[in-house]
């Protein structure tokens, strides 16, 4: 085969993988809600990190793919009754046509411009969603989703879920692994060098975003299950700046940290929300402190810690 | 034969003509030097012929093939590889992976989402590193390699692509003059054995003089003399222009 992961990512993920997969034992509401929750946007902020971490370009749109795969998946369920089989392959595939599309004119351009584009481009999947009121809902949402009734309850959504997750983030891990992978981390290192060495530079960079979208609209689409319904706010900026945050919290230079990013960022928003109203005054300190002292998030912080360790032993 | 020609090559910045009306060409297998002064336009010459730069006017030709206008990573698959003044490589990348890729990208493959990144051209890149003595450092990150061993580097990504023609801007500048000695020996021998045609500038004459075949200078944006290197030694334009200032053929 050729894969390779490091040894200690390989235990870690095991054992993730194990205690994940107990979670249902305890039998706690709350517990299980929590890591479903945890595992989508954990999915949600890998993805998007191919754009960040592996073309080197920024998204403030991500959330737009997500939103179109949770959309497509609910109307196709509830609206036009198809079966999971379908509706769900479905969603993942017109969310990766969407991020094409807008692919096509964002990577004409870089850095800010980029950005700007990716944003514009969710702003109008917003409104879309905000105003097509007869099928998406408009902003009282698409509710009452048909969620099949094996996954009904809480606990076989729970593995429906760990299951689509952990084999999407497998596929993930391999295609940044692979011959294209890292060919696009040569791309964000040094976009011009890439030129010359014979890579269609643009052509990879959507190639980036195109994976990118598909794997949020798998995300979106389990969450439109989940809620059992779809609300505009999921395209909307807010929602594509905090899956932003996410990946930078977690460090974008590894294939991992925007997943412990995702688990950091959400279980802080949850106990932050207990002691005080102020979440977005305390995501604001977040953001200053990964700006100012943690350039490569959390998997960064570790691995200084460890070298520090090392050095100091 | 020639291998690249460009006719009446003219570079306008906004009234700044960097490159006029310059009419050259490359003949195949030769080890060709383009000198001139600083700000003489060498880079632009470059920049113009392998797409980073599109030309005001005039046309490039390789192999007969019209590529004016191309966009570098086309130029490339034809077998014109390059190297920069300014080093550049994927500086946070492995040594190992900054000539891997080169390779993957030449074979197509950068386009492989399911083969592994790992096990690509494995042979090739043990090959290349040894080649240009980067085999101890295949583990380092390249951006923290050493000046020199970062432009030994660049020329081994360059010549992942198998180019038949390779055009170096500066092989040896920043270099010591130790350094210089060996790198130069490098690409002669490489040359030598691929069957290279080389086009390059330099600044340290006595590297022009000692490896190239046929010497070009640029003065003004304008190629104002080309020929053997002892014409170009006793042509007293040239003197007047290059080798009378500040001649550097001691240093």
């Amino acid at each position: 085969m050729g894969w390779s992961m490091p040894r200690g990512v390989l235990i870690s993920c095991i054992v993730v993988l194990v205690a994940l997969a107990l979670i249902p034992v305890t039998e706690s509401r709350y517990l299980i809600d929590i890591t479903t929750e945890i595992m989508v946007y954990a999915l949600f902020a890998l993805s998007l990190n191919v754009i960040i971490g592996f073309s080197g370009n920024v998204s403030f749109g991500h959330a737009a793919y997500f939103a179109i795969g949770g959309y497509v998946n609910a109307i196709l369920l509830t609206t036009y009754e198809m079966p999971l089989i379908i509706s769900f392959p479905l969603a993942v595939v017109a969310s990766g046509l969407a991020a094409a599309f807008v692919a096509y004119f964002c990577t004409r351009l870089t850095d800010i411009y980029f950005a700007m584009l990716t944003l514009a481009f969710a702003m109008l999947v917003w409104a879309i969603a905000f105003k097509w009121r007869s099928v998406t809902g408009g902003d009282d949402g698409f509710v009452g989703v048909h969620v099949p009734a094996f996954l009904d309850d809480r606990v076989p959504f729970f593995y429906f879920t760990l299951i689509i997750v952990a084999v999407s983030i497998g596929i993930l891990w391999m295609i940044c692994h692979s011959a294209f992978g890292q060919t696009l981390i040569a791309v964000r290192e040094n976009l011009t060098r890439a030129g010359f060495i014979g890579v269609n530079t643009r052509l990879m960079r959507g190639a980036a975003f195109v994976v990118a979208g598909t794997f949020a609209g798998i995300a979106g689409a389990i969450f439109a299950m989940y809620n059992r319904g779809v609300y505009t706010e999921s395209a909307f900026w807010t929602e594509s700046a905090q899956v932003l945050i996410m990946t930078l919290l977690g460090g974008m230079y590894s294939f991992f940290g925007p997943a412990i990013g995702a688990a950091a960022l959400y279980l802080l928003e949850r106990f932050a929300n207990e002691y005080t109203q102020y979440w977005p005054t305390v995501l604001g300190v977040i953001l200053l402190v990964i700006v100012l002292v943690l350039p490569e998030g959390l998997v960064g912080l570790a691995k200084r810690i460890k070298a520090r360790l090392a050095g100091g032993s | 034969m020639a291998v690249l020609e460009t006719k009446g090559l003219t570079k306008d910045f906004g009234g700044f003509v960097a490159i006029n009306n310059v009419t050259f060409s490359l003949e195949k297998g030769e080890k060709h030097a383009i000198i001139g002064p600083n700000g003489a336009g060498k880079t632009t010459f470059f920049n113009l012929i392998t797409g980073h730069l599109e030309p005001s006017a005039g046309t490039v030709t390789f192999e007969d093939k019209t590529i004016t206008g191309m966009p570098p990573h086309q130029i490339v698959r034809l077998g014109l590889a390059r190297s920069f003044q300014r080093i550049n490589i994927f500086p946070r990348m492995t040594v190992y992976q900054n000539i891997q890729t080169s390779l993957i990208a030449r074979d197509h493959k950068h386009f492989s989402l399911f083969a592994p990144a790992a096990a690509q051209n494995l042979q090739e890149t043990a090959e290349l590193l040894e080649l240009v003595g980067l085999d101890t450092e295949a583990t380092e990150i390249a951006g923290e390699l050493s000046y020199g061993k970062q432009k030994q580097l660049e020329l081994a990504i360059s010549l992942a692509e198998n180019p038949s023609v390779l055009l170096l801007d500066e092989p040896t500048a920043g270099m010591s003059p130790q350094e210089t000695k060996e790198a130069i020996a490098l690409v002669d021998e490489i040359a030598k054995t691929r069957g290279l045609t080389l086009l390059f500038t330099e600044h340290d004459m006595s590297v022009v003089f000692g490896i190239a075949d046929r010497i070009s200078v640029l003065h003004h944006g304008e190629l104002i003399a080309s020929g053997l290197p002892d014409e170009m030694r006793n042509n007293p334009e040239v003197r007047r222009v290059y080798l009378g200032e500040g001649d550097d053929a001691a240093a």
